[in-house]
């Protein structure tokens, strides 16, 4: 299968793509592309993100041709959509977990990045274009998270909006503009619905641009080392084709058991009860997702020079997502797996640590301990980007790099030259 | 005596709403129960869902709503068509305007909303000193554990603890966020006398109004849980055949 030529089949496709090289395109990208042959299932995560972002898109076009965003009406049509409308129940869990499973495979994808090295040269635009993508989907699903129109829906929209109020000046001006009105109300759900509506085709656009990036050098691999020639790399197809099916499924387990057995476990029995605006809950608190920004944004107690509490927060919270993108350049370090990094393969895990502190502490209301614990991880993480990161690049004396990736892979056999041959058997 | 209970609602909810300090006040955990639409085969047992829908309809029904509720839904839990048109036609329903542009009063139907207990919110706060008695019709999804905790506090009435000071037309509840409930206890023995010769105890029609309210809540769980088991199966073989194909595929490269 392997073998297979475009062109050589079918005198159509031959004569399409003298003219636009499609299939030739497909072949190069999907079929031949050379794939270092040493991939653990940690890179997995990319493309079950990819399928799980078209997952999203077809359920919530479904959905959209039933849901009615009014003020009025939103809330109750969401309830038509899970009692009236046929499998709108299974169409609506789905794209509820979807979100969550999306968030999860895109930070284990992160986490991945961070522990090989994958943002550093020649891939710096290809992280960058990922937290591109990153922040997108943030702003996708805090818009989405709205439109149900429940208690935390409203009550999220008004917290996240009026961060922008603590902007010097312009600030409140933003905050009414945002919602086109003096609160949280129908022309806000109208704008959310039609900008969440928006965004993720803006996301597609954006994950091309990403493949394209990724194309350009190949992927990195758990050695972080450069493929040196042929007997390093194999086809994309079969050979990560079939992996990552195996790994779709095993995802699609996963999501199939929250969808089907805990569909409500990963959101807010708040939810359910529809917006109030007269009535605050208890204890706002945003998706699971969400909830390291939101520690950060907690965190900042006291007033910072000229600048109040709230702006420092709002600052922190952005700049904790902003400072990713300056990662290659301030990771030292010219190794990039940290396999080969003595120091850094365990100051990773305390990152790791601190991000789940971070949630912990963003769950939980903000009394006591959860303050001060909040208050420590904020400051870690920020010490984590901006002073071990350049710092340890520095002092570790990494491992001895391995010469090639094939030795290394399969210890010691060189019989590699035609990696894809023996394909054409089966 | 109704108009009694709908005041200390009213003064419940303004109080929960104004407390929220209350709320952080301990509560015992909550004891669990049985039910028959737990676990991944889990359904809701219809004759419980229906002596639940009694309790609803005699007692709960005189303050809440199910506002998402439709009389034909009950097909769901066991009630054949003519039960339903039965059912429906004990209750009457605003319609119209008809030719001469009036409103009018008919049966119901199946194909209309159960009818809550008063036409409108302004009316219900009216009859309720200001506050909206909630719909039940996503209660047991709108409160963590719901089942257990609509079973907590409808069982949960108690007398007060020495030196508990309780507030003028406040009941002690201990399941209740803070204790001080201000619906009183809704269900007493024999309120309500089963066709089916279940007894009529508190935990028993406790127990049957929170299947009958989850069933409300989440009506498409025994379907969800059938489908469910189904998908799950596909995709465990598929894993399994995939798995065997990426071994087969790979191997070549592994023995080099």
């Amino acid at each position: 299968m392997a073998e297979t030529r475009p062109g050589a089949t079918s005198r159509v496709i031959r004569w399409i793509d003298d003219r636009l090289p499609f299939v030739n395109f497909l072949n190069h990208e999907l079929n031949e592309y050379p794939t270092p042959r040493n991939l653990s299932y940690w890179w997995n995560f990319g493309s079950l993100s990819g399928i799980t972002l078209v997952i999203m898109i077809v359920s919530g076009i479904v959905l959209a041709m039933q849901y009615t965003p009014g003020a009025e009406n939103a809330f109750d049509s969401v309830e038509r959509i899970m009692r009236d409308v046929n499998y709108g129940w299974l169409i609506r869990y789905i794209h509820m977990n979807g979100a969550s499973m999306f968030f999860a495979l895109i930070y284990i994808h992160l986490f991945r990045g961070l522990y090989y090295g994958s943002y550093k040269t020649p891939r710096e635009l290809l992280w960058i274009i990922g937290v591109i993508i990153l922040v997108l989907t943030i702003a996708t699903a805090f818009m989405g998270y709205v439109l149900p129109w429940g208690q935390m829906s409203y009550w999220a929209a008004t917290v996240i909006t009026n961060l922008f109020s603590a902007i010097p000046l312009i600030g409140p001006g933003i905050v009414t503009f945002l919602w086109g009105g003096f609160t949280v109300g129908d022309p806000t759900l109208h704008r959310f619905y039609a900008l969440h509506y928006l965004l993720p085709f803006i996301i597609v656009a954006v994950v091309l641009l990403h493949l394209a990036a990724l194309h350009r050098h190949g992927s990195n691999n758990p050695l972080g080392i450069d493929s040196k020639g042929p007997q390093d790399t194999i086809p994309f197809h079969p050979y990560y084709t079939i992996k990552d099916l195996f790994g779709l499924t095993v995802f699609l387990l996963i999501y199939a058991f929250f969808v089907f057995y805990a569909p409500n476990f990963l959101g807010e029995p708040d939810n359910y009860i529809p917006a109030n605006p007269m009535q605050t809950p208890n204890h706002i608190v945003p998706e699971w997702y969400l909830l390291p920004y939101y520690a950060i944004l907690r965190s900042i107690t006291f007033p910072i020079l000229f600048i109040s509490s709230k702006l420092a927060g709002v600052i922190l919270a952005f700049g904790s997502i902003f400072i990713l993108f300056f990662l290659p350049w301030l990771d030292t370090s010219p190794v990039r797996s940290a396999r080969f990094r003595p120091i850094y393969k365990w100051v990773f895990w305390l990152l790791v640590i601190d991000v789940i502190a971070l949630g912990w502490v963003g769950h939980n209301p903000p009394e006591g301990i959860v303050v001060t614990v909040g208050q420590i991880a904020t400051l870690y993480y920020f010490v984590h980007m901006l002073i071990l990161f350049p710092l340890i690049g520095k002092l570790e004396r990494p491992r001895p790099l391995p010469s090639s990736i094939a030795p290394a892979a399969v210890g010691g056999g060189a019989r590699l030259s035609g990696a894809a041959a023996p394909m054409a058997k089966s | 005596m109704r108009q009694h209970a709908l005041a200390a609602w009213a003064l419940a909810v303004v109080l929960l709403a104004s407390a929220p300090n209350l709320a952080a006040q301990e509560t015992p955990p909550l004891p669990h129960q049985q039910w028959s639409f737990e676990g991944v085969f889990g359904t809701y047992d219809p004759a419980s869902a229906q002596r639940g829908f009694q309790v609803y309809k005699e007692i709960c029904s005189a303050c809440h709503p199910v506002k998402h509720l439709f009389f034909r839904d009950l097909a769901a839990i066991g009630y054949n068509a003519d039960e339903i048109k039965a059912i429906a036609a004990t209750y009457q329903v605003t319609d119209g305007p008809n030719d001469q542009g009036q409103m009018y009063q008919r049966p119901g139907r199946p194909s209309d909303p159960i009818p809550g207990p008063f036409p409108n919110d302004q009316a219900a706060r009216v009859a309720n000193n200001g506050a909206l008695p909630p719909d039940q019709s996503l209660i047991v999804k709108a409160r963590h554990d719901g089942p257990d905790y609509v079973y907590g506090i409808l069982t949960g009435y108690k007398e007060p603890p020495v030196g508990f000071k309780l507030l003028a037309g406040m009941n002690y509840n201990e399941y209740f966020p803070g204790h001080q409930i201000a619906m009183p206890q809704p269900l007493s023995d024999n309120a309500v006398t089963f066709a089916d010769g279940a007894p009529g105890t508190v935990p028993q029609m406790a127990h049957d109004v929170v299947t009958f309210l989850t069933w409300a809540s989440e009506p498409n769980l025994d379907d969800r849980h059938r489908t469910g088991f189904k998908v799950i199966l596909f995709l465990v073989v598929a894993a399994i055949l995939f798995y065997a194909a990426k071994r087969k595929i790979w191997a070549p490269i592994h023995q080099d």
